[in-house]
Parts: structure tokens; sequence; C-alpha cells
């Protein structure tokens, strides 16, 4: 209970000075909203920009333009889009771009660990011997490849050269699922090429860790087949290290999905983050930080929980 | 004197354990054939990157080429002319010039920036230690690239009124020198909070050291290899960042040749004239795995342990 409260706390703790910090930086940002909103404002004295101002609380101090903003966010109402002519609510956008975000990421997050994980058992299997180091040279060149380099280079591949796939946008599962797929190959590759190499050579180090202990040599005396030693006795306790920076990757994959979904032209939370930056959108680009911030927050959570759920010996010490 | 005591005792075996040389260690310890190529790879391209205005190479803004997008080999540039007719080659060593300029400036201030605040966080386990400790935490939770993103923004700003505002590298320097700084300082953290508890550590203390030169002459040489090691790594990320930057329409304005601007620029020309995109691709993944290897040369050469989590 008391774990559960500091866990919040620090919630709270992250939620206010991430948003804040948004707030503050982005009234530095050269370039006012009401100008982009309304660039030619022939009125006289510029009336309605100035309405424009009022209307979006634009001249309130900054920790009282924070909390009105704050205070609407805790209640689900993520502000609006600035705009001269109608209402869009920010909440809007994000609930029409932001599956296909989490699907991007699921789906990387789920190829990268069912390619990573097998590699991974097979590299600490036969550590030190030539598959090893053919395994890890591949990481080295995985890792080394920035995710838009091989966006671009696969979309050349299979999008112009083999017409396999389309080279731009992006189909909804609701529409077609081999469309989906399709629209969805060249992003989830791009992401996941990084995180298979992460991933794999941080599950293969902690699995020849965990080759060495005793119970391993337990289990093999038992005449356990190397196999089931393998994936039933030392994965699960080599998987903590694995499991936390595949949470904490999210972060970053958000990050990557920025300039996939850009170069790709697919309409995700990273698109909305791009042009929410770009056009001023002070009210949005709060919204989505603070959504992105407190998801990854709740993901090191859930993390945190899972710990005891994999390895039995924390969650007696926190009994 | 047959009988010794103790102390005696260990005073004669201490050179019999200096002299087992473990040779897993010395294996370890010598440089392996990759840490050369990469190591020459980064001092080729950089010596060029660093000699390029006294080079004999074209005008990188010039159109040399009597036909745009004219393929590598012809008219004497080796690696052809890009859409606008300029050499390539010349492109991607002046190129290389802004971009590893970026990076590594951008890099090593936040090293210093970064590696002074986790000394200190990792020093002192009191409320500074955990203020400090919370706020990389903090910054951590906000993606590098939304952030670098904008805080390219905010130093931009308006193009139309930044007459006499910051450059373009500038800019990028600041802002992936800001984005690098907790990531550096977390791991700096790490590492320090480890050697902190080492015995030599409370001996310092004992003998009365201040906390200053505890903190820079006995635990920073030890946080060091740790230090390179990700600083390296931050070296090839930066490069990578002001790829994905430039790719946004955040990096450095064009016609100024950076790595991310020819990528881009070659974007446009995939269908006809896909090597003007292949080429600085190309220049950028050897550099980024070259570092990357060389980070891991330093990291088992000093047996840095990737304890940041």
């Amino acid at each position: 209970m008391l774990i559960l409260g500091r866990k919040l706390l620090q919630l709270a703790v992250v939620f206010v000075v991430v948003t804040f910090f948004t707030v503050f930086l982005m009234s530095l940002v050269p370039g006012k909203p009401e100008v982009v909103v309304i660039p030619f404002d022939t009125t006289p004295g510029q009336s309605l920009q100035k309405q424009f101002r009022e209307d979006n609380n634009l001249d309130d101090p900054l920790p009282i333009r924070w909390a009105k903003w704050a205070g609407a966010f805790v209640t689900g109402d993520m502000g609006n889009y600035y705009s001269s002519s109608d209402t869009e609510p920010v909440s809007g956008r994000v609930k029409h771009n932001a599956p296909t975000t989490i699907l991007l990421i699921i789906y990387t997050q789920v190829v990268s660990l069912a390619v990573a994980i097998p590699l991974a058992v097979v590299a600490a299997y036969r550590a030190g011997t030539k598959t090893d180091k053919a395994l890890n040279s591949m990481a080295f060149g995985f890792i080394s490849m920035p995710n838009f380099a091989t966006a671009l280079l696969l979309t050349y591949w299979l999008g112009v050269k083999l017409g396999w796939v389309p080279t731009q946008g992006y189909t909804a599962p609701s529409e077609s699922i081999p469309d989906h797929l399709k629209s969805m190959v060249v992003p989830v590759i791009a992401l996941s090429l990084g995180q298979i190499a992460v991933y794999m050579r941080l599950l293969r180090s902690d699995l020849v860790a965990t080759l060495q202990e005793d119970f391993i040599l337990m289990a093999k005396s038992k005449g356990i087949s190397n196999r089931r030693v393998l994936w039933r006795h030392a994965l699960r306790p080599s998987s903590l290290t694995l499991l936390t920076v595949a949470g904490l990757n999210v972060g970053t994959l958000i990050g990557g999905a920025v300039v996939i979904e850009y170069l790709l032209g697919i309409p995700g939370l990273g698109t909305l983050v791009g042009e929410a930056i770009f056009s001023r959108q002070y009210v949005a680009l709060q919204s989505l930080v603070a959504i992105i911030a407190i998801t990854f927050v709740l993901l090191n959570f859930l993390i945190d929980y899972l710990y005891t759920v994999l390895d039995p010996r924390i969650r007696e010490r926190a009994a | 004197m047959t009988a010794t005591t103790p102390k005696a005792r260990g005073i004669e075996e201490v050179p019999l354990i200096v002299e087992q040389i473990d040779p897993e260690l010395e294996r370890r310890k010598r440089l392996p054939i990759g840490a050369w190529l990469a190591g020459g790879w980064m001092v080729l391209i950089m010596g060029a990157a660093l000699l390029a205005p006294v080079l004999p190479l074209n005008d990188p803004n010039a159109e040399v080429a009597s036909i745009p997008k004219l393929a590598p080999g012809q008219e004497g540039l080796i690696f052809g002319a890009d859409g606008n007719g300029r050499d390539m080659f010349a492109r991607l060593i002046f190129g290389a010039r802004v971009s590893l300029t970026i990076a590594f400036t951008a890099v090593i201030l936040a090293l210093i920036i970064g590696g002074l605040l986790g000394l200190l966080a990792g020093y002192y386990r009191n409320w500074i230690g955990n203020v400090l400790a919370s706020l990389f935490d903090i910054m951590l939770a906000i993606p590098a690239l939304v952030l670098a993103l904008a805080l390219v923004a905010v130093l931009k700003g308006n193009p139309a009124e930044n007459e006499g505002g910051l450059s373009g590298q500038v800019i990028l320097i600041i802002a992936i020198c800001i984005v690098s700084i907790p990531a550096l300082a977390r791991i700096t953290r790490a590492n320090t909070m480890a050697w902190s508890k080492r015995e030599f550590v409370t001996a310092a203390k004992a003998q009365g050291a201040t906390s200053g030169r505890i903190l820079f002459r006995e635990i920073l040489p030890n946080v060091l290899p740790a230090m390179a090691y990700i600083t390296l790594l931050g070296i090839a990320i930066a490069i990578v960042a002001e790829g994905g930057l430039a790719l946004l329409g955040a990096g450095v304005d064009p016609p100024t040749a950076t790595w991310g601007n020819m990528i881009d620029a070659g974007r446009q020309d995939m269908d006809e004239a896909p090597f003007i995109m292949f080429i600085p691709i190309g220049a950028m993944f050897i550099t980024v795995m070259a570092l990357n290897y060389l980070g891991d040369v330093v990291r088992t050469h000093f047996d840095v342990r990737e304890s940041a989590l």
C-alpha cells in the first residue's frame, strides 16, 4: 500500500514537472499561435488576433495557463486545437491517431522479441563459438542502422523496386487486414532492427550468467534436455533486464515513430507531435507530451509489478 | 624464524597473486582487429572533415556536373552528382564536417555537464542527489527526439523574424546537448554510486580528504571508462539524431551539406537515382558502427558494467 502511494506520488510529480516544462518551453517559441491561425488579420487593431488570445487564455501568466490546462486534463479534457473557425478537441485527434501508433509499437515489440529471444538463446547456448560471434556482428550492424535509413532503404527495395508494399500511407485494419499488414511492414522492420540487437545482446549476456548457476547444473544432472533447461529453467530468471529495457524502450520507440510516421505518411501520434510543434499548438502539444510521459511512467510501474511475477525471490522480499 | 605472523605471511603471498595472470583477462586486453579498422575509419573521416577546406574538393554548393543526378564515376565525380548537379563527394566530406562537429560538440558538452551532475548525484546520497536523480528520470520520460524537436522549434523560432539569430549548427548542438545530458548523467551516477562504496573511498574519507578531492581524484578516474563508453555511443546517437531532425525539417537549413540534409534530398530522387540517398546513408552507417564498436571495445577493455538501470 505504501509502495503504491509512493508510486502515485511519483506519477503526479512527473506529470506536473513534464507538462509545466512543456508549457514553459513552448512559451519560449517565437512565433505566436494567433499569427499561425489568423495570418492576415485586417480588422482594425488586429482585434481578431486579440480576441483569439483572450479566448485561448494566452495572456494569462504561465502557472495559471498550466493550471487551467491541467485541471481540464485530469478530467479527460485535453483542450482544443487553436483554430479560427471551429473547435476541434485534441482528444478527438488523439483517439483517431493513437491506435495506429499503439499498433505500430505493439507490432514492433512483438516482432523484436520474437526474433531476439530465440537468437539470444542460440547465442548463449553456443557462447564463444562462431555462431555466437556471427550473431554479435549482426547485432552491431542492426544497432548501427538508423531507423529512418532502414525505412528509406526498405521503401526503395520493397516499395519502388519490387512493388510489394506501398511507399507511402497507411491502411487501418478495419478497412482491409492484408493492406493494413502491408502498410506496416516497412515501419515495423525499420523500428525493430535496433530493438532486436539491443534485446538480443542483453538477454544473451544475462543467459550466459544464469547458465553458470547451480540450479542449471542441477537441472542438467537430473537429465533434463538442453532445450528444456534453456527455455524453461534459464530463460525466465534471465529475462528481468530484458523486460525493463523493453519497457523503457517504448519511449524511444515513440520518438522513433515520429520520424518514421512522418517519412512514411502514417497518421499516428508521432505525426500529431510534429504537427503540434511546428504549428504552435501549445495545448495539443502539452496534452500529447503528457500522454506520452504518463504512458512511459505507467509502463515502468507495470514492469516493477511483472518483476515479482517473474522472480519469486523479489516477491518474498517485498512481502 | 619459522613461525610467521599472519601479517608477514600476507606480505609474502602478495607477489604470488600478482604473477598469476588470468589468460582470459590477457586475451581481452589485446585490441581486436576490428578496433583498428573502426579507429582507422574514424581517423580518416575526421581527418577529411577537418581538412575539407584545404583539400582539392569542389565547392559543395556549386553546380559542377553537366546534368543533375549524374551517375557515380562520370565526369571525374566518384560519387556522382545530386539532384542539383552538386558534387556528392564534396558534399559528403563537407557534410561530415558539419554532422560530426554537431555530434562531437553536443555530446562532449553534455558529458561535461551531465558527467558533473551525475558525479554529484551519485556521491551525495542526500536530498541533492535525490533531486538530481529524479530530475534525470523525469527528463528521460520525454522521448529524446520529441524534446530535441521542441528545442529546435524554440531556438529556431520564426524564420522570418530570425535575422541575427543562432546559426543552424549552434541550434542543433544546443538541442542535442540538452537531450543527451540526462542519459549521460544517469550512467555516470550509477557508476559513481558503485565506486563510492569501495574501500579506498572510505580510506580517503578516513584520512580527511575533502569531498572535491575524493570526487575528482579517487572516483572520477574510475568512472572515466564508463563515461568514455557512453560518450562514444552518445556521439553515434547524435549523428543519427541530426539525420532524423533533418528529415523532419528541423535540421541545419539547406543548402548547407550535412549527412541528414543529403539523405533528405536523396529521398526525393529515390525512384530515379537512389545512389544519392544510399551514399550518405552508407557513410552514416559505417561511422555509427565504428563508434559503436569502439564503445564496445572500451567497455570490454575496462570491464564497464552497464548497471544503469
